[in-house]
């Protein structure tokens, strides 16, 4: 039998009584916890941005072309306290909502055909091969002379956006879901629609998730651009519609706070809708990615 | 028991060829291989990887067809997966993550129509107490350490009170202390409500203790090669004085030796 390198002693040690370690848990500095809050954080990031815009715009001093941040704040409260803006918001998302729907109906049945059938997989991935890199705002031309001037014109184009990337995400999803689920349900006697809603789309939440994002965007912003484009449907315009009638009228401020209450809209999905459905399935799951 | 009758026999596997196809080959998986599990057997599947040990348990639960020969669950040849087969995987991701402990045994009773609300949720609570998981009932399978979510896949397993109970290396992808500790606890268990199970592995220590029965199957494509006893302490043989383990590695690594025996089919019946 070879030698170790040299003759070491065996030993046995009992464990060190709990009560005389020394320090096992402190307490992190003010600052250090402070800096853990991811709001924060975003806050600081968000000050230095609008310090910065009302320097520049100090320093430039022509309102026609950059408004100062609190010029753009002070056209944003007033537009919102005579109830222009969050009317024109409202109508907008209405739109929106409506749009945003459809699409994502469509995108389940279209995902859901596609992880059933061969047919419905090949259907899918030429129509979002052809459908995905096509603008949305590129059909509403055709779209008016189909729908008319009003909304279904506007929810056309909508759904056509919203469609494909959710699309696109939900089946990618449901590809991804690991083989041993996929037996795991079917052992259990699971089939047809019920292995769908009760496998496949918890499976493949996180980019389905994903896929709601990115719709969303698409979505937004492409409603902005039609009202943009083509101006109001109904009585009163939307967001687009608003900042479009104000660039007419010089009234740069108010095109700012247009443009500002886009950004905030978002920015408020992004972070309580979203962010709400994330941390009660895919972050509560651990499917985080 | 000298000659079993028919009723005895939970599980008949007969002549089984399993074939697969990858994008460039035909594999045959298993050919020509037969056994008969009976009630309340620890039936282990051993052999080399290659064998077809897995195939062959999936092919028993269902998820494939034999190109040859038939399985025969109870008097039925079994055509696809079932609640009264359950499955066991090796992976840690069997567990649904969007679901805690108890709903995912919960989850099993319900889908497959056996259980219902207050029922199912006892039956499962029962079982997750039998593994020791009760603490962590509420619990999501992502907060749980690999061992633990094994010993979760067995409860719904068992939950759901099945004829036989399939396990795939249940517990290849634990380190050797868990593993021990979980071949253990699954022999208690057996102890208690004397399933029946059929248990793939590729460790010949852990098919001695396990198994009461031990198929051996050699590779390439998967045959049988013997069919052995074992009571679980690795005891050496009466005549020669071989322990269970060696008499094993001896087979399974002298290959070629003997290897003109037959078709393979129910070496040992």
């Amino acid at each position: 039998m070879p030698k170790g390198p040299s003759n070491r002693p065996e030993y046995v040690r009992d464990p060190v009584n709990e009560k005389n370690f020394g320090v096992v848990m402190k307490p992190l500095s003010p600052w250090a916890r402070l800096g853990e809050i991811a709001v924060l954080r975003k806050m600081v990031i968000l000050v230095a941005i609008a310090t910065l815009w009302q320097i520049y715009a100090d320093y430039l001093s022509n309102p026609l072309m950059v408004p100062t941040f609190g010029a753009t704040i002070r056209a944003f409260v007033e537009r919102s306290m005579t109830g222009e803006l969050p009317l024109k918001a409202w109508v907008s998302i209405k739109v929106l909502m409506q749009g945003y729907a459809i699409g994502l109906a469509l995108a389940l049945a279209l995902s859901v055909l596609a992880v059933t059938s061969r047919l419905g997989n090949d259907l899918l991935e030429a129509l979002t091969a052809m459908f995905n890199p096509l603008p949305a705002i590129a059909l509403l031309p055709l779209a008016l002379i189909w729908f008319g001037l009003g909304d279904p014109s506007l929810i056309f184009v909508l759904v056509h956006a919203v469609l494909w990337p959710v699309a696109l995400n939900t089946h990618a999803g449901f590809l991804a879901v690991s083989n041993t689920l996929r037996m795991v349900g079917r052992n259990y006697g699971l089939g047809g629609m019920r292995y769908v809603a009760k496998i496949l789309v918890p499976a493949a939440f996180p980019s389905i998730l994903t896929g709601l994002k990115i719709g969303w965007a698409f979505g937004w912003r492409t409603l902005i651009a039609a009202e943009l484009v083509f101006g109001t449907t109904s009585a009163s315009g939307g967001l687009g519609w608003y900042i479009y009638e104000n660039k007419n009228t010089l009234d740069i401020p108010a095109v700012f706070a247009g443009l500002f209450t886009v950004i905030f809209i978002g920015l408020l999905v992004e972070s309580l809708i979203f962010r709400a459905i994330e941390t009660r399935t895919v972050r509560k799951w651990g499917m985080h990615i | 028991m000298a000659d079993p009758s028919a009723q005895d026999y939970l599980l008949r596997v007969k002549g089984v060829t399993l074939q697969y196809r990858t994008k460039a080959h035909l594999v045959t998986a298993t050919y020509r291989v037969g056994f008969d599990v009976f009630r309340g057997d620890r039936f282990v599947l051993l052999g080399p990887s290659g064998c077809g040990k897995s195939t062959l348990l999936k092919a028993i639960g269902g998820y494939l067809q034999p190109v040859e020969g038939e399985i025969v669950l109870k008097g039925k040849v079994v055509s696809r997966p079932g609640s009264d087969r359950v499955m066991v995987f090796q992976e840690f991701d069997q567990l649904l993550p969007w679901k805690t402990v108890v709903e995912n045994v919960v989850f099993a009773l319900e889908a497959s129509g056996k259980l219902k609300g207050r029922a199912a949720f006892d039956r499962a609570m029962t079982y997750i107490e039998k593994v020791n998981l009760s603490r962590f009932a509420e619990s999501y399978p992502h907060t749980l350490s690999g061992g633990m979510k094994q010993r979760v896949a067995i409860a719904r397993g068992m939950a759901m009170e099945p004829d036989i109970l399939l396990m795939d290396e249940p517990f290849a992808a634990l380190d050797a202390l868990t593993r021990q500790k979980m071949q253990d606890e699954l022999l208690q268990l057996w102890a208690d409500t004397h399933f029946t199970v059929i248990f793939v592995t590729h460790s010949i220590p852990e098919a001695v203790r396990i198994g009461n029965r031990i198929l051996l199957l050699s590779p390439h494509p998967g045959q049988v090669r013997a069919e052995l006893n074992s009571s679980g302490d690795d005891s050496a043989d009466a005549g020669t004085g071989e322990k269970l383990s060696e008499r094993i590695h001896d087979m399974l690594f002298a290959n070629a030796v003997e290897d003109g025996d037959g078709d393979g089919a129910g070496a040992h019946a």
